[in-house]
């Protein structure tokens, strides 16, 4: 990276340029394409998705690829989030105008998802690498196991709170919030516009992307890359590790909370069933596969795999099966050395030709991952 | 006496976790990766017994060493081609690929066997044992399975500890390089322990659907993830860890089932994993590094 340094004010700016022309791109095509009636149900359908997923992504992409650290627990924070905005949305908010319901919703969920952040940051940041992998994944457990046993519910007698069904009681006439396994339903939507709810949607999205690239361009960004890159050398010029790796790791779990809460409102369900460890996982594909630490590679890709599945509808039986050779081939492709150096000869030839510069943020993918293998080799 | 019957089952299951921990762990010892597929190679292994003894009335135990015999070719496959071309790579890299195996591994199955769920016939037919005079009954499964993996166990450790083979292994296991140097033939060591992974893998999906019979594409993944938390439990990298977070997840995860609430029991599982974790960061019996500047 020093040896092109003063080129980094210049490349942050082009990859803001770029993020927000993306989502701005897809904004107004879909918006051209919704006002002409040129979408169907389905895609109408999966806009929502692409945005949360996006957030999502995004938001992992704090702390897998700026903070360096496996997360195998992010969907726990889109629970945390959609469960306690749904509980908001469908009791204290009832009354409300909806455009203050919906505000004060997401910033509830971002509130609870920060909070469960804060839990699972404080013992987790402890560790790293495969343990930290693994006990993220045990906090996603439990959440999703503790929800599936709650019985939530509000009456005149003030709220009840259970965690078996035979002590929950409630006045005739009330309604449940949580009701144990069984999926929180019924939830409206945002607005019954289609179009209304996905500009709330890219907002959020451009909200998220702001906030990513000008935390990482600061000098808390700059701190926490210095405790990937490497964490002895980072404490030893005096950067505080436990305060920088929270600050990635709450700003990341927040965010994933605002995703959960919009695409909950958007599906009008909540199962707690569904956020496990592979919706986890399939959004940990979507960072790896746009770049570590690169932001509109993870909304490319974040868009592209929640569409790919759809686009394969036709050939249901085989989705996920091409889905999986997709992946893996994708991985040989871009990270096996012999592929690499393949792809570099090429690179380095056609740039012979006509003097290219190569794409941004694939360069510096390459770049981080190799610094990665550096470092583990003078272990 | 109940408690015992609880202890017991619970015991069984962990060997089962322990037979498919020990993949987890011999494998991240020695080539440093988290196979993800795992848990998959177990439900081929339960397809493979399902086909030969299930349908077609094999003798259990030629079931069983087909099934390994399956399981073991797979394991090599997916080695030579998805791994080792990564043999450099990150290891996240070589994480999502193995995540991407898992997915082919089931959605495979999905096409070829169909979701509808098999029922698997027990592959021991034994009576129960009763004891205390007729108070406790103990499925012969249950027996058979923690036998089995005790023997297992002790083959493996004599295995490494005693044979050349094994001293190959654990020198790849703590240095790759100077392993290389002394001319040990190091993915011929990694192929091995794949090997021997998803053999016992096979073994362990038989034991396991005996006790519990119903065989889907993704019947692995759930003891998959268990038998993973196991090993770091026990300390990832080490065999007699491997066994003892097994056994010890199986107990806990019984004995919560049975004395505080069903579907609490995976949380309760996991919630002792992160305390022992905070108290003992390398897990039980794992060995602390010290990293060097």
């Amino acid at each position: 990276m020093a040896k092109k340094g003063g080129n980094n004010r210049k490349k942050s700016t082009r990859t803001y340029i770029f993020s927000f022309a993306l989502i701005l791109v897809f904004w107004a095509v879909v918006e051209i394409l919704g006002h002409m009636n040129m979408l169907s149900s389905k895609m109408l359908g999966l806009l929502i998705p692409i945005c949360a997923y996006a957030i999502m992504a995004v938001s992992l992409n704090l702390v897998v690829g700026f903070l360096g650290e496996l997360s195998l627990g992010h969907a726990a924070f889109m629970l945390a989030g959609a469960t306690a905005g749904v509980v908001f949305y469908n009791s204290a908010g009832l009354n409300m105008p909806q455009v203050l319901r919906v505000i004060i919703t997401l910033v509830i969920g971002a509130a609870a998802a920060g909070l469960f952040g804060v839990i699972v940051g404080v013992p987790v940041l402890r560790f790293s690498g495969d343990y930290l992998a693994i006990v993220t994944l045990a906090f996603c457990q439990i959440l999703k196991n503790v929800l599936s046993t709650t019985y939530l519910g509000v009456d005149s007698a003030g709220i009840h709170l259970a965690f078996d069904q035979g002590s929950f009681r409630l006045e005739p006439g009330a309604k449940p919030l949580i009701k144990g396994a069984q999926p929180i339903s019924g939830i409206n939507k945002i607005s019954p516009d289609m179009m209304v709810s996905f500009t709330v949607g890219i907002v959020l999205l451009i909200l998220t992307v702001a906030f990513v690239l000008n935390l990482m361009n600061s000098r808390a960004g700059r701190a926490i890359t210095a405790i990937r890159d490497d964490e002895i050398a980072a404490k030893s010029i005096g950067i505080n590790l436990t305060r920088y790796k929270l600050m990635a790791f709450i700003s990341s779990a927040v965010f994933a909370g605002l995703a959960g809460v919009i695409y909950v409102l958007n599906l009008s369900t909540l199962d707690f069933k569904k956020y496990d460890y592979n919706l986890s996982i399939n959004v940990l594909v979507m960072v790896v596969l746009g770049g570590m630490g690169n932001v509109p590679g993870s909304i490319i890709a974040a868009a592209l795999l929640t569409f790919l599945p759809e686009l394969l509808r036709n050939f249901s039986q085989y989705r996920m099966f091409i889905y999986s050779i997709v992946l893996i081939v994708i991985m040989l492709f871009n990270q096996a050395p012999a592929f690499v150096q393949l792809r570099q000869r090429l690179t380095a030839k056609i740039r012979g030709k006509n003097a290219q510069e190569p794409e941004g943020g694939e360069k510096a993918d390459t770049e981080f991952f190799e610094a990665k293998k550096q470092g583990k080799e003078d272990e | 006496m109940q408690f015992l019957g609880y202890l017991i089952s619970g015991i069984s299951l962990g060997s089962v976790y322990a037979l498919i921990a020990l993949g987890y762990t011999m494998v991240y010892g020695i080539a440093k990766m988290l196979n993800f597929a795992h848990g998959d190679v177990i439900m081929v292994g339960g397809y493979m017994v399902y086909f030969t003894f299930c349908s077609r009335g094999w003798n259990p135990l030629l079931a069983v060493l087909f099934a390994m015999a399956v399981c073991t070719l797979l394991g090599i496959t997916i080695e030579r081609v998805a791994y080792r071309p990564l043999r450099s790579a990150p290891s996240l890299a070589v994480l999502i690929t193995a995540i991407g195996v898992s997915f082919l591994l089931q959605n495979s199955a999905m096409l070829l066997w169909k979701s509808d769920p098999k029922s698997f016939t027990s592959i021991i037919s034994m009576d129960p044992i009763t004891i205390a005079g007729g108070q406790l009954s103990i499925p012969a499964e249950t027996i058979v399975t923690i036998l089995v993996s005790v023997i297992i166990m002790i083959i493996l450790i004599w295995f490494v500890n005693k044979t050349r083979i094994g001293h190959a292994m654990k020198a790849v296991s703590e240095d790759r390089g100077a392993a290389q140097l002394m001319g040990i033939n190091v993915n011929g060591i990694i192929s091995l322990t794949f090997a021997i992974g998803s053999g016992l893998a096979a073994i362990a999906g038989a034991l396991l659907l005996s006790s519990y019979p119903t065989l889907i594409p993704t019947t692995g993944a759930m003891p998959g993830i268990k038998a993973f938390v196991a090993a770091v439990f026990g300390g990832i990298g080490s065999i007699p860890g491997a066994f003892l977070g097994g056994v010890l997840l199986g107990v806990i995860e019984n004995l919560s089932k049975a004395y505080i609430s069903t579907q609490l029991s995976d949380a309760i599982v996991f919630l002792v994993l992160i305390i022992v974790l905070l108290v003992k960061p390398t897990g039980l019996l794992g060995k602390k590094t010290a990293v060097k500047v």
